[in-house]
């Protein structure tokens, strides 16, 4: 029973994680991309289109990530070159996404799609209860894994990682040095692009094996939440992920149980708990200021 | 290498704020004739049926008008919101709760039949809208949360409370379970009256009404005044005694409101009762109308046409041509993608240049 629980909480929380590490480093480098839920959206349906015309779940996966990549070029473009509010392009994107999204993927809607199967360590994954759970995941939840202490070595250990650091909380000045702020952000934008869209993809080729329009059903937001939840630290947006993945879970075993709660109260338990999340990590002002990087949001025009 | 590279104008473009979202509109007729032509229909064809034919009738007309006025009303809100720096996205939740607390009257006291009920349902849904909204204000002045993320999170909640509403509580005993509440009686309605040929409720005049009204106060009332200083520098709007905090609680209370009577009319003239579904997602595209109305009143009206026009040549384009209604989601989208860069050019000149060029300036 709990080797079952932590092992769906696992795949709950999974493209959460996967969305969250694209979103910080994006968010480090001084931008804020509110189109997580378009891209991550872009990623499932992208994901399963070419899982279901190759046959492939790997490459339907490399296709979700470049699905991600190619719309978070779009928002790169509008916000970088052309200095549009981010906050405003941000849910521009989301609308696209969500509605090209649906176009695309309504020639699939109840089509069975082709499950991405877990990488089995023969030996180690027959071990019991850790043996499923370390040993007989699937190729993206070891790359959340590896995403996080990637990223966070690169971040913290990196010249490459201090140089976006710096682009994100004093960007005038990382320009005066001489880095390239705009090639920077766009980089990021990229990078946060492809993990969203690996994470949709995460949703219609290994969670549901299946296209259902909007089926990201507002991870994408989560995914945001998480990383000032984070405080853009790498490791506490994957706690984080956890948390959010164990209240989902609790949320569908609650409802099997039956304890006479509507299921509606409790799918709602999810965005509740964001909200509260929220709230209790706002409270910690001097933290949240601390670790916000101070560009975050705004434009930048290099002075020629 | 070929760049774009941004000069900042002396000091805003006014020919460029009239003609930014004309040429955004043009940029996005011209995206969909590109579509329709890779779908394999002739691009003008595509772009009559979707953004004219729907209105060559009587019956466009009034469908537009019908689409338009939640728009506008949302809209409205919603700009003032943005123009004073308060990021509420949650629109579409406070319709719902707004329409569920308007609902109270014809669901709980179907025998109170009488002419007041019609206004106290309006004022009641406005009321549930704008408590709905203070919630992520509230959070926001009290704990300096996020409140994009908090007024988003709660449309999701809003949306299932009305899920539990429809098939719980209020499930009526006649619906043959389907998930719906009792039909509203004659006053908890809004009955359409032939103005000229076409068929108009009372919202239409009330969205024109509330243009007219906050066109006035933006433009001539200290209201107004504070709205845009708060929204461009809150520094500058504390030392002229105004508060950042009164003003988000305000942007969205106000905004709550207008989401509600929205909600609230919608379910009076089109549907007449609750069910799950009430809204395509008017919360949402307002907030596309918002913007390419320029946050100004009058521009909301225009824009809220143009965008309605887009749900209707959806609708055209699946019986004409084949094609997926969806159509009309992504031609909204890349239309807000279009505003907001077409609005770079009020502050900046746009030039081209090559690599070499970009070289000599710096020399």
């Amino acid at each position: 029973m709990l080797e079952a629980i932590i092992l769906t909480i696992i795949t709950a929380a999974t493209p959460l994680l996967l969305a969250a590490i694209g979103e910080l480093v994006v968010e480090k480098s001084g931008v804020l991309n509110l189109g997580v839920e378009g891209m991550m959206v872009m990623g499932a349906v992208a994901g399963f289109a070419v899982t279901i015309s190759t046959g492939s779940p790997l490459l339907g996966i490399v296709g979700g990530a470049i699905a991600g990549m190619l719309v978070s070029l779009i928002f790169a473009f509008v916000t970088l070159t052309l200095v549009a509010n981010q906050v405003a392009s941000g849910l521009a994107l989301t609308l696209f996404g969500l509605g090209l999204s649906g176009l695309m993927g309504e020639s699939f809607v109840g089509q069975p799609g082709i499950k991405l199967q877990s990488l089995d360590v023969p030996g180690l994954t027959s071990l019991p209860f850790v043996g499923k759970i370390l040993f007989g995941q699937d190729i993206l939840v070891y790359l959340s894994f590896a995403a996080v202490f990637a990223v966070s070595w690169f971040l913290n250990r990196t010249r490459a990682g201090l140089i976006l650091r710096a682009v994100g909380d004093n960007h005038t000045s990382a320009h005066a040095l001489g880095y390239s702020v705009i090639g920077v952000r766009y980089l990021a934008v990229i990078f946060g692009g492809a993990m969203a869209g690996l994470g949709g993809a995460y949703l219609s080729v290994a969670y549901t094996p299946l296209w259902v329009e909007n089926m990201t059903a507002g991870r994408g937001w989560i995914a945001l939440a998480l990383v000032v939840f984070a405080s853009w630290m790498p490791w506490r947006a994957a706690i984080g992920a956890y948390l959010f993945g164990a209240v989902t879970v609790l949320q569908f075993h609650a409802q099997a149980l039956g304890l006479g709660f509507p299921s509606q109260f409790l799918a709602m338990l999810p965005y509740l708990a964001t909200v509260i999340v929220l709230v209790a990590i706002s409270g910690n002002r001097r933290a949240t200021l601390f670790n916000t990087p101070a560009s975050l949001g705004k434009s930048f025009v290099p002075d020629r | 290498m070929m760049r774009l590279e941004l000069v900042k104008r002396t000091q805003k473009s006014r020919l460029m704020s009239v003609l930014s979202p004309v040429i955004a509109v043009a940029l996005t007729v011209v995206f969909a004739g590109i579509i329709f032509a890779a779908q394999g229909h002739s691009p003008l064809t595509g772009i009559w049926y979707f953004f004219l034919e729907p209105i060559t009738s009587l019956w466009g007309v009034e469908q537009l008008i019908t689409k338009a006025t939640p728009l506008v009303i949302i809209a409205l809100g919603l700009s003032v919101c943005y123009l004073s720096n308060n990021w509420n996205i949650g629109a579409e939740g406070q319709l719902t709760i707004g329409a569920i607390a308007g609902s109270i009257l014809p669901i709980l006291f179907p025998d109170f039949v009488s002419p007041v009920v019609l206004p106290l349902m309006l004022l009641m849904a406005m009321a549930g809208g704008a408590l709905f909204a203070l919630i992520p204000a509230k959070l926001k002045t009290i704990f300096g949360t996020n409140e994009i993320l908090t007024s988003l999170m709660l449309v999701y909640c809003s949306n299932l409370f009305l899920d539990w509403m429809v098939r719980g509580p209020w499930r009526s005993p006649q619906g043959y379970n389907f998930p719906i509440t009792i039909d509203f009686h004659e006053w908890a309605v809004l009955n359409a009256v032939d103005v000229g040929g076409i068929y108009i409720n009372l919202s239409a005049p009330i969205a024109l009404l509330l243009v007219i009204v906050l066109a006035v106060v933006m433009r001539s009332t200290l209201k107004g005044f504070e709205i845009r200083v708060l929204g461009q520098s809150p520094r500058a709007g504390s030392f002229a005694g105004f508060s950042n905090r009164r003003m988000t609680a305000f942007a969205f209370a106000l905004s709550g409101a207008l989401a509600g009577l929205a909600g609230m009319m919608v379910v009076m003239s089109e549907i007449g009762k609750l069910q799950p579904v009430i809204s395509p997602g008017y919360g949402f595209t307002a907030i596309i109308v918002a913007f390419l109305g320029r946050l100004n009143p009058v521009g909301i009206l225009i824009a809220g046409l143009v965008i309605a026009s887009s749900y209707l040549g959806g609708e055209a384009i699946q019986t004409s041509l084949q094609m997926s209604s969806k159509l009309a989601t992504v031609i909204q989208g890349v239309l807000l993608f279009f505003v907001l860069a077409a609005d770079t050019l009020i502050l900046y000149k746009v030039r081209l240049v090559t690599a070499r060029e970009g070289e000599g300036a710096h020399a």
